[in-house]
């Protein structure tokens, strides 16, 4: 009778446990989604771009060579010849048309754009999440209630929804005055809608899958199972466009400086209200308009860049 | 000469990053004029892959390598150019889909679809292409086929559907027809429907089909050679009744034990295969079914095994194979006379502590112990 | 009232005239209800302890609905449900929710019936804690043992997510979720249709070693004839909502008395040639009524191949006791002696749900050998 080598058994044995068994710890979810970001080389620049953003919107302010409202070469300006000194040693973008530093100001103006971004972003998240997880639990729990508080919240989002955004953000600014606080709240309003229909919707659908009816047949409790699976279920889309909103704030933010809407105070520099300053004098020193410009796109590209493949990472109908 | 002949066809796909998957290893078989050869195997087998490859459908992508042959009447299909592999795609070699409605194009009418791939390939127009469409529709059974040609994909039912689909596959009376799991999302009555239509077509116009499906049953009622395809590689090729009588390749024997039969009696339980289609061993390492093996012996592991070609064109790639029953297994008189000429003699001592574990089941397999009586 | 008792201990779950409609709503602001679909409409069942109720039927004619409703996971329209002696449809919320410990479903697709995002412990944990089941936090792990070994998965799998295995073993995950909770019935709605050949037979095996060894009773939904005979001890027919034919499990194999039992019986492919061969196949004509606007009289009658120009198109007929069957049919005896033949059917054609408005009924001869 043949006997089987113990090695060769064992080299089938394990080849067949294989399969399911090549750590000790299980990967969730998430730990999946962030290796398959690693992996990915969109969100490698994304990340880069942001931090580099972070890292000067963090410590920058604290560094910068000049103080950003200090008109220290205001008389080397010619204004009627429309001269302003350029990039040189010690201002290394320049001189703007008052004479403050450009360096500093764009490095200064950085913070204040992290700052309306994330807190705009912010905003919009939690009126939104708050308005569509509501919603969403309301129409999942059903009743006539239920789908009455639904209606009623739905169709006041759609009528955030239906108005041009800049124009709300506008009517805002009109009703509580220019500021800082205004362009924050103008924005997060205006991605009111995104947040809310995203939640509701995504929330919805969960509440439709197998795994809410299989806890229901095991006798946990509505509310239970909207918190413990329906939520964290719907989440993945909302982070995501949390990540994209924040390019969309930034973009939306300097637009209404540009509008004059945003601050007054010409201490704080910001990179809309630097662009704005910056038009008349297009012809004489272009790179006024162009850095600050070029300084919302880059890191509305980074945001988007970060976005997008977060939401690969985090597609369901990516995963094998 | 046959009308296709696909030889060692293989398809990998490389991804960065990632283990190079061979979804198709080393796929061969052979398809004669007016012949139904059935291509069966679970999930993840290549049966599709194959299928797709021959076609030129496979979505171009970085890392796809498509390697073998696929000889169509004289010409391999795999070096052709896009421009005359669509000239024969349709006219010469039509496919079957699963989904019909993801096959039909949603936004123009099913007459329009049909009368579409006559004037492609027959450069028929106006008015007799349209009565040819509605002779075709009603050829595959669709009630009222002159309005149907107005109607919308989403109009018409599932089976109804497939039908209108293998309408314009039939348009041009291709040679070949290449069916991929043509009733599987379909209900039990309009499966029968469905393969009785397929049945028909092949008598009547001598077309060649290769039926591609997971389900014995509907190959056990169709088709006139079986491959069983398993992990990338036919495993066993056999002509209809021998395959069903006297399965040789462990994992045909089991793909049988697995299903339940109507006439079986009370209180039988089934045999399963135990572990899952996961549990694969790359073919260069040995026989990928090894690991799921219940005849599972020494040499399996080490070598890929080869086929084994045994008489009335049937082959299996085992070194181990079921026993024929009806002969009398070795282990059971002592002595080893009746035994096929394939049995050669170690193998067939191993059989016997095999055959007492067939019926462990698990996710995966049950080491052997050694102390096994 | 002793004998009622008597036949309560038999019995685990009693159906009675189950219905369970859902409205069609059409309107942009306020919904408007213009129709219903009766996707079950009127079941008596019942299913005696400790065996095992095959459901069978093509899609959409309301077996898993009938599942889900008899578990009151989708609150019926109609009809009451015995579990036990208890009617569920009437009990409060609360009562029925420290029911569901005696009542467990496996589901069909076992990806989307595990919440991703909770690892094998957590999914078996939460029916316990639920339920208040187990004292502490190591009398559950020993509770979450057993049922994996019994279920045939590693210990290892416990803190792993659904997404790291097989097709096989996330079904027995879910039968492990069910099985936790140390449930009297279990209600599987296609357990095995999205397994592999090799996969199904391994979870059919489990179930049935489960109840062995448990006393499990299943109500067993699939739409695989051959399964369902293999497993169940009693077979009910499904067509249209409602049953149309009952029998133990041989009966219905050898003696199929309604004209769909046949029908479906024949389309069923068997892995044998010479089965497949000798058999004469029922084909029926076209496809399934649509459930929102199903035929008067006997449903079946717009397909039946024996349909007579009496009563079938206007009397619906319910079921009766035929020689240990029960068969919705006004003619199954004559069918069955064979005074009855078949005859050729038209197509009607079936729009697809969602459609609108009545179906509209177009006749046309089907192809030659589309009847017997």
């Amino acid at each position: 009778m043949t006997t089987i080598s113990g090695k060769k058994r064992e080299k089938i044995d394990r080849l067949a446990e294989l399969a399911g068994r090549d750590d000790e710890r299980g990967v969730s979810l998430w730990q999946e989604a962030f290796r398959r970001l690693r992996r990915n080389p969109a969100a490698i620049v994304g990340a880069v771009i942001l931090g580099l953003f972070l890292l000067v919107a963090i410590v920058g302010p604290f560094l910068v060579p000049h103080p950003a409202d200090a008109q220290l070469w205001k008389g080397e300006i010619r204004d009627n010849i429309g001269y302003f000194p350029g990039p040189r040693a010690e201002n290394w973008f320049g001189v703007d048309h008052i004479g403050r530093d450009e360096f500093s100001r764009m490095i200064i103006g950085a913070r204040q754009t992290l700052l309306v971004g994330i807190v705009s972003t912010l905003i919009g998240l939690a009126v939104g999440s708050l308005l569509g997880g509501v919603a969403g639990a309301a129409a999942g729990l059903g009743g006539k209630w239920g789908r009455a508080l639904d209606n009623v919240i739905m169709r006041f989002v759609d009528m955030l929804l239906a108005m041009p955004s800049l124009l709300l953000a506008i009517s805002i600014a009109a009703l509580l005055g220019s500021g800082l606080t205004t362009v924050m709240i103008a924005v997060g309003v205006v991605s009111v809608p995104v947040f809310a229909r995203l939640l509701r919707g995504s929330m919805i659908s969960q509440a439709n899958s197998d795994y809410v009816l299989a806890a229901t047949s095991l006798g946990v409790k509505k509310p239970k199972i909207a918190l413990t699976h329906v939520v964290p279920n719907s989440l993945a889309p909302v982070i995501v466009q949390a990540t994209l909103t924040l390019a969309t704030a930034i973009i939306e933010a300097a637009a209404l400086s540009f509008l004059g809407l945003g601050n007054n105070d010409a201490s704080i520099p910001e990179w809309g209200v630097m662009l704005a300053d910056a038009q008349r004098y297009l012809d004489a020193a272009p790179r006024l308009a162009v850095l600050p410009a070029l300084a919302i796109i880059v890191t509305a590209l980074g945001f988007t860049l970060l976005g997008e493949a977060m939401r690969e990472a985090l597609d369901p109908k990516l995963r094998k | 000469m046959a009308l296709l002949q696909v030889d060692d066809l293989s398809v990998t796909f490389a991804r960065r990053g990632q283990r190079t998957v061979h979804a198709v290893d080393g796929v061969s078989f052979s398809v004669d004029a007016g012949e139904v050869v059935g291509l069966v195997g679970e999930s993840g087998c290549g049966k599709s892959v194959t299928s797709l490859a021959i076609m030129g459908l496979l979505p171009k992508q970085p890392g796809l390598r498509v390697g073998g042959k696929a000889v169509f009447d004289g010409t391999d299909l795999l070096q052709l150019d896009d421009r005359s592999r669509r000239d024969i795609r349709g006219r010469d070699v039509a496919m079957i889909f699963q989904d019909p409605l993801s096959s039909l194009n949603p936004v123009i009418p099913i007459g329009l679809q049909v009368t579409e791939v006559l004037t492609r390939h027959r450069g028929m127009r106006g008015e007799a292409a349209k009565k040819e469409a509605a002779d075709l529709l009603d050829r595959v059974g669709i009630p009222d086929p002159r309005r149907r040609l107005k109607e919308y994909p989403h109009q018409l039912s599932g089976g109804m559907r497939q039908r209108a689909l293998i309408a314009m596959s039939v348009a041009c009376q291709p040679r070949l027809l290449i069916a991929d799991e043509p009733t599987t999302a379909l209900d039990v009555t309009i499966q029968a429907q469905i393969l009785e239509l397929l049945k028909d077509l092949v008598r009547d116009s001598g077309t060649a089909l290769v039926m591609i499906t997971h389900d014995l049953g509907v190959v056990a009622g169709m088709c006139d050679t079986i491959n069983v395809l398993y992990g990338g590689r036919v495993v066993e090729t056999a002509r209809r009744r021998p395959l069903f009588r006297e399965p040789r390749h462990p994992y045909t024997v089991g793909l049988l034990g697995s299903v339940p039969c109507l006439d079986a009696g009370p209180g039988e339980r089934l045999k399963p295969i135990p572990g899952s289609v996961r549990d694969l061993l790359a073919w260069p390492d040995g026989c990928a079914f090894a690991p799921r093996c219940a005849r599972r012996i020494d040499e399996c592991v080490g070598e890929p095994p080869e086929l084994v070609l045994a008489h009335d064109g049937r082959s299996y790639r085992c070194l181990n194979p079921a026993p024929v029953p009806g002969t009398v297994p070795p282990w059971a008189t002592g002595g080893r006379a009746a035994t096929d000429p394939a049995t050669d003699a170690p193998t067939a001592g191993a059989a016997a502590p095999a055959a007492a574990d067939d019926a462990t089941a698990g996710p995966v397999p049950a080491p052997r112990e050694k102390e096994k009586p | 009232m002793t004998e009622e008792a008597g036949t309560e201990s038999d019995i685990l779950v009693e159906v009675r005239d189950l219905k369970v409609h859902f409205p069609i709503k059409r309107g942009i602001l306020l919904d408007r209800v213009v129709g219903h679909v009766k996707a079950v409409d009127g079941v008596d069942l019942s299913i005696p302890r400790g065996k095992t109720y095959g459901l069978v039927g093509e899609s959409g004619c309301g077996k898993s609905t009938l599942g889900r409703a008899l578990l009151q996971l989708t609150p019926p329209t109609g009809g009451e449900v015995r579990f036990d002696g208890v009617e569920l449809t009437t009990l409060p919320a609360g009562k029925l929710r420290t029911m569901r410990r005696r009542m467990q479903m496996i589901f069909q697709d076992p990806m989307s019936s595990l919440d991703p995002r909770q690892n094998i412990e957590s999914i078996l944990v939460e029916g316990l804690q639920t339920h208040g089941i187990g004292t502490d936090r190591d009398d559950r792990r020993r509770i979450i043992g057993e049922t994996l070994d019994a279920v045939g998965l590693p210990r290892w799998a416990l803190s792993r997510y659904p997404h790291e295995f097989s097709g096989g073993q996330r079904q027995r995950i879910g039968i492990a979720r069910a099985l936790v909770l140390g449930p009297e019935l279990i209600v599987a709605d296609e357990p095995v249709s999205a397994l592999d050949v090799s996969i199904q037979a391994q979870v059919v095996n489990l179930l049935e070693e489960l109840q062995d060894n448990l006393g499990l009773t299943y109500l067993f939904i699939a739409h695989d004839l051959a399964v369902v005979k293999h497993i169940s001890d009693v077979v009910g027919v499904m067509y249209l909502g409602a049953l149309v034919e009952e029998a133990p499990s041989d009966r219905l194999y050898s003696e199929p008395l309604h004209p769909y039992t046949r029908a479906l019986m024949s389309a069923v492919p068997v892995p044998d040639p010479d089965v497949e061969d000798r058999r004469e196949r029922i084909l029926l004509a076209g496809d399934l009524p649509s459930p929102a606007n199903p035929p008067a009289g006997c449903r079946f009658h717009t397909r039946c191949p024996w349909a007579q120009p009496t009563r079938c198109a206007d009397e619906r007929p319910a079921l009766r006791d035929i020689g240990g069957s029960r068969v919705a049919c006004h003619f199954a005896e004559r069918i069955a002696s064979g005074e009855l033949r078949p005859h050729k059917v038209s197509v009607q054609i079936v729009r697809p749900e969602g459609e609108g408005g009545a179906p509209a009924v177009v006749s046309a001869p089907t192809e030659p050998g589309s009847y017997v």
